[in-house]
Parts: structure tokens; sequence; C-alpha cells
């Protein structure tokens, strides 16, 4: 290689100054408080869109009541793109560069878990808003996680209390192959085995995120003829595998019980192609009149002209959960928050709900129910509200299940 | 169990239909214009969103509106194909067959970008085909009717371009462009019009299946890439040019994953490119293809003569090299990363021009031993506790290995084949990496890979990135130049003539696709512990192509090109990503802009501008002599 000597050593110089320019230096304590939120922003619009909604819109009250510690808060968001390793490249940045004060976010669960691998490391607090794996909290918890949402644990619990109370024995299973879909089986299983002990398992499928080949998906399924399905799909894979399902009947004289499917988000899109009769979790947004709920409804349409979705609810509460922790813990200094995030109180969307000191999930609960099609759309109706903290197994399991402590 | 037999036989037809008109498009495609065309799976994704616009404006309970929609769309899809022609693949017929493939990568991210900012982000769930909603008994289980019309859409298809290709003049022109394009142009033949029409009818091939998808799986972002990893196996399998090969192929994939599902539920990604593998092993050209007349390997410029540096270089290699040492006492945090990743990035770059200039083999499927090389020092510390020191040194030869095995059957073939070996191997290992969650975690991937105490800062890790990256490059660039560098640089430029004078031409280029792996290895290991976690991302098609980029835009044909090329090329992406949120659309746009105007990358540019400055006689003489000894 041959480089002129005198242009090498101006551009050489050039970067020498670029790289020593004193970088602006933020004084703590004045400007504003800054979290660095990544999420599957292009890779799950259908969660993350009205979530980033539900997010801002909070995060528009707090600042407008005078924010926490007398200071604003400001978000820098991040795609990572459902990659874990976009993930951990954008919280190396934010930490580094952008000099956050706190990370937050996550949707897919293997990128919750490398991000909260990162923060251990890093020793940074991150709020976990939305990745379900139960092992974020408890067999690879740390000290500086915290989640929001009810976890693949208390979903299948909630799911398994009704389908136990099912004639059905044989059961199959069909999950997306990765952390959230692995753990959801497993808990699901466990428990129903628990609650019945008769129950067998006669055939699982696992296709890979996003990538599910619906029609030989089905009749693999329909060969083992179970009495009963557990799906665990959500999103494009849902959608492909309810149709197939409906021409090919696998659903007629079967119940599914189904995670997250009662989410308007994955339910809206189905219209009235939705399943029928499955035993869901989800949020019937429309229907819930309790008023914290009707105040933060009536809000988000005001602001957004769009009804909420459950990534809404999740964004709103994530925002306010990091509010009443700055305001408890008085500082933005990790251990503090962490400290003060160990047993927070804090307001949802769904009632008053706490940041367990024992494992760091928060009580928030879920709404579970039937689904059916009313006016050619999927709706949820017998629900009822689940409170999260009914749903956990008693302390003293939770720490033999969480090393960390 | 005989009736679910014949079901799931019926469901891997249905499968294979889409597969094959992407497929059959992509192989006329590639038959004439020697194009691999990987924007191909963006033209189906095209397809299907373009039909759901349509078919929903038109009325989808309507059968006019719903057909007229997808007939339509496919055509549209046609004419977006014959503006990617005309704008871009036009001018560059003539580059080496990496820089097309590269260019149509380019075209893939822009047109990413360009459906999600028409489209949005959501999903979208096509209507069901009018007349075809319902379903039918056989062998004692519901049938959706839709998929029984997809079943003869293969057939009804493959021989209407057999009557085609064997009854129309255009067919008879395609076929004997497929033969011998340029005994077709010394006939008189208009080629620029040839070339257009076929695009045309291959992305038009492409656009109706995607249309054709639309009632039976909802319209994504992700299609493109799914597609397109799948046909490239359907082409290759088939025979590169061989429309009843490429049905064939698909016929036999689609029915490997309807079995592969209720057999080994778990490997269904694996046994797709294990298959593709063992074809391109047993039956180098596919199972219809022929051997090519007259271009079996690459035309593009003859390389120039790679000459060891001299003092001006030496100086100035060493000044960067004081740069990188002396940065950490300035460079603020954030800044400290960024160079590590760099470096890494640099080594990486360094090993696939090892194989690819001086060796003359494109590697499509870098990535494996880059990420074999993480996944290696993360199984070690994840399954044997081992530290990050022994995991550093046991981690290359896991990629190392990898290369013996790999490139045992690499390099007996050459040119396009050989890149697409390449990447089927590459595939492989990820759908290994992907599907074996006991071992790998799958996509979970494995966390806590987190160097040791000393060198846990990001000072000391940098230090030890960079002295073990500098080694290493300036170890692979002292391979160049000895004997070993010279018979491999022979037998790039004349196999015949290198094996005349006794060299072991296969021989001499395994070696350098091992050392090439293995250092590609040590890059990966360190960029585990960079990281603290590995995923199956890290041997995914994508980094195959970064690899790719920092080459190219660096300069193949120069040494010091890739290092060059990497801090150019990472340094931009990260602040691509960074800036904007189409940044894919920007980053494919500089790949075609490169492709078409620095066929010679920056150092490549650079140099035979400073030659052409300085006037050097020699230097004008030089790629005379170089073609000569090129042919």
């Amino acid at each position: 290689m041959t480089i002129d000597r005198r242009n090498f050593l101006a551009g050489a110089s050039a970067g020498v100054t670029l790289i020593a320019a004193p970088s602006l230096v933020r004084a703590q304590g004045t400007g504003p408080i800054k979290v660095g939120e990544i999420n599957s922003y292009t890779a799950q619009p259908a969660f993350l869109k009205p979530y980033r909604q539900g997010w801002e819109l909070a995060l528009e009250q707090i600042n407008a009541a005078g924010g926490a510690l007398g200071r604003k808060i400001e978000t820098v968001f991040r795609d990572d793109g459902g990659k874990p390793e976009d993930a951990v490249r954008h919280a190396g940045d934010l930490i580094n560069a952008e000099k956050v004060d706190l990370l937050s976010g996550g949707f897919l669960s293997n990128v919750g878990l490398a991000i909260a691998d990162f923060a251990l490391q890093n020793k940074k607090l991150y709020v976990a808003s939305e990745p379900l794996s139960d092992a974020l909290v408890w067999a690879k918890g740390n000290r500086y996680t915290f989640r929001l949402r009810p976890s693949t644990y208390m979903q299948a619990a909630m799911l398994v209390e009704e389908a136990a109370k099912l004639p059905a024995k044989k059961w199959a299973v069909v999950a997306p192959n990765y952390e959230y879909g692995q753990s959801a089986v497993k808990w699901f299983k466990e428990l129903l085995k628990k609650a019945k002990p008769d129950v067998e398992f006669v055939a699982e499928q696992f296709p890979a995120l996003g990538r599910i080949d619906a029609g030989a998906t089905v009749q693999a399924l329909e060969a083992s003829k179970p009495d009963a399905i557990f799906n665990v799909t959500f999103g494009a894979d849902l959608s492909n595998f309810v149709r197939q399902g409906n021409t090919r009947g696998l659903f007629e004289g079967r119940v599914v019980a189904s995670m997250l499917t009662g989410e308007p988000e994955y339910l809206d899109p189905l219209g009235a192609e939705a399943p029928v009769g499955w035993i869901v979790t989800g949020y019937p947004q429309a229907e819930i009149k309790t008023p914290e709920h009707v105040k933060f409804r009536d809000a988000y349409m005001a602001k957004f002209s769009d009804y909420p979705r459950l990534g809404s609810v999740v964004g709103f509460d994530t925002m306010n959960s990091i509010a009443a922790a700055l305001t408890k813990a008085g500082s933005t200094d990790t251990e503090k928050l962490v400290d003060a995030l160990k047993g927070l109180e804090f307001p949802s969307a769904f009632g008053q709900a706490e940041y367990r000191a024992v494992d760091h999930q928060s009580t928030l609960g879920a709404y579970v129910g039937r689904t059916a099609v009313k006016d050619g759309k999927g709706v949820m109706v017998d629900w009822t509200y689940r409170d999260g903290a009914k749903y956990l197994p008693a302390d003293d399991v939770v720490k033999t299940l969480r090393p960390a402590g | 169990m005989f009736d679910l037999i014949l079901t799931q036989t019926l469901n891997g037809l249905a499968s294979a239909s889409s597969l094959f008109l992407v497929a059959s498009g992509l192989s006329i495609i590639f038959g004439v214009t020697r194009i691999v065309n990987f924007a191909h799976g963006s033209l189906y994704m095209l397809g299907a969103y373009i039909a759901w616009t349509l078919v929903s404006r038109f009325g989808p309970a309507d059968a006019l509106g719903f057909w007229g929609g997808v007939v339509l769309a496919a055509l549209l899809v046609g004419m977006i194909g014959v503006v990617i022609e005309v704008l871009i693949l036009r001018r560059i017929y003539q580059a080496p067959e990496l820089f097309q493939l590269l260019a149509t990568f380019g075209v893939v991210l822009m047109l990413q970008d360009l459906t999600l900012a028409t489209w949005g982000a959501e999903d979208k769930l096509g209507p069901r085909a009018p007349g075809f909603k319902s379903f039918v008994i056989l062998f004692g289980n519901r049938f959706p009717t839709y998929e029984l019309f997809l079943i003869a859409v293969g057939p009804l298809v493959l021989l209407v371009l057999w009557l085609l290709f064997q009854k129309t003049r255009w067919g008879t022109l395609v076929r004997a462009a497929t033969q011998d394009r340029e005994m077709v142009g010394a006939l008189g033949v208009n080629q620029r019009l040839l070339f257009t029409s076929v695009f045309f009818f291959g992305a038009m091939l492409a656009g109706l299946g995607g249309a054709l998808q639309l009632p039976r799986e909802a319209v994504n972002l992700h299609m493109d890439l799914a597609m397109i990893s799948e046909a490239f196996v359907v082409v290759v399998v088939g025979g590169l040019g061989s429309v009843t090969g490429a049905y064939l192929a698909a016929i036999l994939i689609g029915i490997l994953h309807a079995f592969g599902i209720l057999i080994f539920p778990k490997i269904t990604l694996v046994l797709v490119f294990l298959v593709m593998a063992v074809v391109l092993v047993v039956k180098p050209y596919g199972l219809m293809g022929k051997a090519p007349v007259g271009h079996a390997r690459g035309h593009g410029p003859a390389e120039p003569l790679l000459l060891p540096a001299d003092n001006l270089t030496k100086l100035a290699g060493l000044i960067g090299l004081a740069v990188l040492a002396l940065a950490p006492l300035v460079a603020p945090d954030h800044i400290l990363l960024t160079l590590t990743e760099l470096v890494i990035f640099a080594l990486f770059a360094a090993s696939l021009h090892f194989m690819m200039g001086p060796g003359g083999m494109a590697s499509f499927g870098h990535a494996a031993y880059f990420g074999l090389g993480a996944y290696g020092a993360a199984l070690a510390v994840k399954w044997l506790g081992a530290p990050m020191e022994p995991a550093l040194l046991f981690a290359p030869f896991l990629a190392g290995i990898a290369g013996v095995v790999f490139g045992w059957f690499c390099v007996r073939l050459s040119g396009v084949y050989l890149a697409m070996l390449t990447l089927a191997f590459a595939q492989i290992a990820w759908a290994t990496a992907f599907q074996w969650v006991e071992v790998t975690g799958g996509d979970n991937g494995i966390l806590g890979v987190w160097p040791s105490s000393w060198a846990a800062s990001k000072f000391a890790f940098y230090y030890l990135a960079l002295i073990i990256c500098a080694a290493s490059i300036l170890a692979l660039r002292l391979t160049i130049f000895s004997p070993l560098g010279y018979a491999l640089r022979a037998a790039r430029d004349n196999p015949l003539r290198s094996e005349a004078i006794g060299i072991d031409v296969m021989r001499i280029q395994w070696i350098a696709f091992i050392v090439a792996a293995f250092a590609a290895g040590i890059a990966g290991a360190l960029f585990a512990f960079f990281k603290g976690s590995v995923f199956p991302t890290y041997m995914a098609i994508p980094r195959s192509v970064d690899a790719l980029l920092m080459v190219l835009l660096g300069g193949v044909q120069t040494v010091s090109g890739p290092i060059v090329g990497a801090f150019a090329f990472a340094g931009l992406s990260e602040q691509l990503m960074k800036a904007t949120m189409y940044w894919r659309f920007v980053l494919g746009f500089s790949i075609v802009l490169l492709v078409i105007a620095f066929p010679r990358g920056l150092v490549g540019a650079s140099l035979l501008g400073l030659e052409r400055w300085r006037g050097r006689p020699e230097a004008a003489a030089k790629p005379v002599l170089a073609t000569e000894a090129g042919r």
C-alpha cells in the first residue's frame, strides 16, 4: 500500500483531534434523566407500535407533572430488529456513548436474556417490560434485572387452572422454537400434570419463529388425534396456523388453550377467521371498566385516536414504574435504584402492582377468557382479571428456582 | 399411517409450487445472464405485497377482483424487474460474479426498506381465494382445495415454460444463450433486449409465486430472505439454468420439509442444506445441470501483480499501528469499543481476502468460520468451564477443523458453484446452531462469555484484540509473499500451467481454505469475548455479506485493502444504523454505487490514481502483462 505521506499525516492528525475533542461532559443531576429503551420495533410492530405510544403517553404525563427528582425524563429508542446480537450492541452504545441512566425494553425472550446478562456484567439497571421467559427472573435472574409482564410460568398457570377443568386427556402442543416457546411449554406440561396426573402429551411441534409451515404442522398435530391443544405461537405464525387449522378442521371438537391470543394485536388481524371458544390470556380493552383503566384508555384515545392494545398498557406501565422507582430512590444511582425497585408499589392501568423483592417479578396480572367472534371481529368473552401475585410459587420455592438470590 | 404419508406428500407438493415459480425464474435469469440474482426473493415478496394491495382494492370476494389482482401483481413485478435490470444490472454484466451477487444483495436491502416504507411493518393477512375457500376429504383428512390448485400450478407452469422454450423463437434464443451467449451475440441477436426480456419474465414468475401465497400465509417483511435461501437450494440442486431440474428439486425440498416436520421436527432447517451440500458434492452441477461451456471461471479483469511492501508502505502501516496503539490514551470509552470491533473485523476481512484475493476462491459463507470460532469459545466456556485463555486457543481449531472438512469439498469446484457450496456449508453451520438447542442454546445463544478479570476492562481487552489481530494479519500477509502464497496465486491465475510445473492445485487451495477458516475463527473467538455472548446470527448470511463488502470495498487485488475496507465499512454501517431508521436502504444503495463506480475498491482505486499521477511507465504496462498471465 502506498499512501501519500502528506495526506496521510493530515488525515491522521485530523483523526486524533476528532478523538481527543472534549466530549460533552454532562454535569450529574442537572440535565434530563436518560432511559435507554431497546425493542424490536421493526420486527414486532403489531405489539411495539402501541407499546411506544403507551410509553410516550406516560412520559408526557410524568414530565408535565415535573418529571422525577425535579428533572425531565428523556428516552433514547433503539431498534434491535428482533436479534439479540443487535440488542447487545445497542446496550453497549447506550451505556457508553449515550450515558443513559438505565436500560429498559426487550420484546423477545432471548433478546431480554441477552440484555439482562449484559446489565449484570456492566452493573446497570435493566427494567424488562415484555420478555416473558421465567428464566429472566429465576434461573438466570440477577440483581440488576426486573420484569413487568406476567411470566410464562404465571400465564401457563392461569391457563392450566382452566385446562385442568376440561375432560381432555391427550394434549398436543405447538410453540415457536426459542426461549419463550420452550419455557411456556415446559411449565404448561409440568403444571397440568401436577393438577391432573392422568394427562398425556401426544405431539409437539416447534416451528422456528416466523417460519411456520402451517399446513404440514397442522397435519402433524391432527395425526396425533389429541383431545386438546396448547398453542404458544403468535403474530404471523398464529395467523397462518389458525387459517390452515380452520380449513383442515383441526380445531373442531377440540379445545385450545392459547397464550396471548386474546391480545388485540394478535386477535384483530384474524378478523372473522378468529377462533371461537379458545381459552386465552389477553386484553379485552373495550370492556374493562375499572377507574384506572378507563382513565388510561380515555387519555390514550384522546392522544392517538386509536384504541389501546396490550402493548400500550405494557409501555405505559413500564414508564410509570421507572418514574416511581426514581422518585423512591431519590437518585439515578444504579444500586440505589435497584434497592428502590425491590418491593416497589406502582400504579398500573390494571390497578396497583408491585415488583417482588424475592425475585424482581412484578405482580401485574392478565385477563383470562374465551374467544368469540362478534360483528366479524375476534373478541374475548367470559373474562376475568387474574392477579399475578396469586399465580406464583411460594417464596421458598422461588428461592430454589433463583440461584442469584 | 398410510393416509398421513399421502396427505403430507400433498402438503409438500403444494409448498413446492411457489418455490418452483421463484426458482425457475432465478434459474432462467442465471442461465442467460449468468447473474445469481439475490433480489429474487425480494421480487417474490413484492409480488405478495402488491397482490395484497390490488386484491383488497378490487374486492377480494369477487373472482375477477382476486385473480385479476394476482395476475396484475405478477406483471407489475415483472416491470420492477425490468427497472432493476436497466438501471443496475446492465452496467455490471462484465464484472466478476461476486460483484454481481453483491449488487443484487444491495437491491435486496433497498427493496426491504422501500417495502417497509410503503406498506408499514405490520403483517398483512390476505383474503382467501374465491372458489377455493373450502376443502375436500382426501385419505380421511380434510385437505384445502386451494392447496390442490397450487399443486396443479407447478406442472402447468412447467408445461408453459417447455412450450415457450421449444416452440417460440424467443425460447430458442434463450436456450441458445444459456448454452453460449457469446455465440448468440456474435450471430447478431440483440442481447440487450434478450436480457431485459428474460429478466422481465423471471421477475414475473417470482411475483406470481408471491401473489399466489396470499391466501396461504400472512404477507410479511421476512419473506424475501426466507424464500431466497430456499430458492438458491432448489436452483443449485436442480442445476443452474435448468427449469426441469428446478421443478424436481422444488418437489424434493417441499416433500423433505413436510416429512421433516413429521419425523425430525427439530432439524428441518439443517435437512434442506444438507441435501444441497450432498448434491453439490456428488453432482457438482446439480441434478439436471450441465458443465458450463467456456466460462467455468470468472471473466472479470485479470488480477494485477501483488508486490511486497516498499518502505513507504511499511512506514504508513507502522504509523497506522502506532495510532491504534496510542488511541486508548485519548479516546473515550465508546470510541474504544468501536475500535475494538473494527480491529476484530479487520482480521475477519483479511482472512476472507486471503482465500478470495490470492486464492481466487470467492466464499459466500465465510461467516461460518467466524461463527464457529465464536461458538468454539462459548462452548468451551459453557460446557468445559474453561477460562478465557484456553477457550481463545481452542476456538480457532473448531473453525479450522470445519475448514478442513468443508474446504476439502469446496476446492473441487470453482467460481459460482464454489461460492454456492460455501453458502450451503455456512447455512448448515447456521441451522445447526439455530436448531441444536440443547448444545448451542438455539436462538437464545450462549450468554456469559466474558473475558478473564485481567482483560475485562475495555482498555485491556482492546490491547488484547489489537495484539492478536495485528499479529494474525501480519502472519497472513507474510504467507501471501511466502512460497505457499506464490503457489496459490499461480494456481489462481492458471491452474493448468501450475499443475504442469508440479503444483498440487487442489492441495494448495485446500491449505489456503484452512488457513482462512482458522484466522476467521480467531476473529470470531475474540468477538465472542468482546460481546460476552454468541448467537446464530454470527454465521448468518448478512455477516458473510459484511465480510465480502469489507474486502470488496477495500479492493480484492490489494493486500492492505481488506483492512481499510473493514474500517470504512464497519465504521460507516454503525453510524448509519444510529443515524436513520432506513439504514438498509442507504447501505444497499452504497453497495450498488460501489459495485458500479469502484469495482477495484478504495485502495485499488487510489493505487490506480496514484500510479496514473506518477505516470510510471511500468505501471501502465503491468495490467497488460497481468491480463496475459490471467489467460
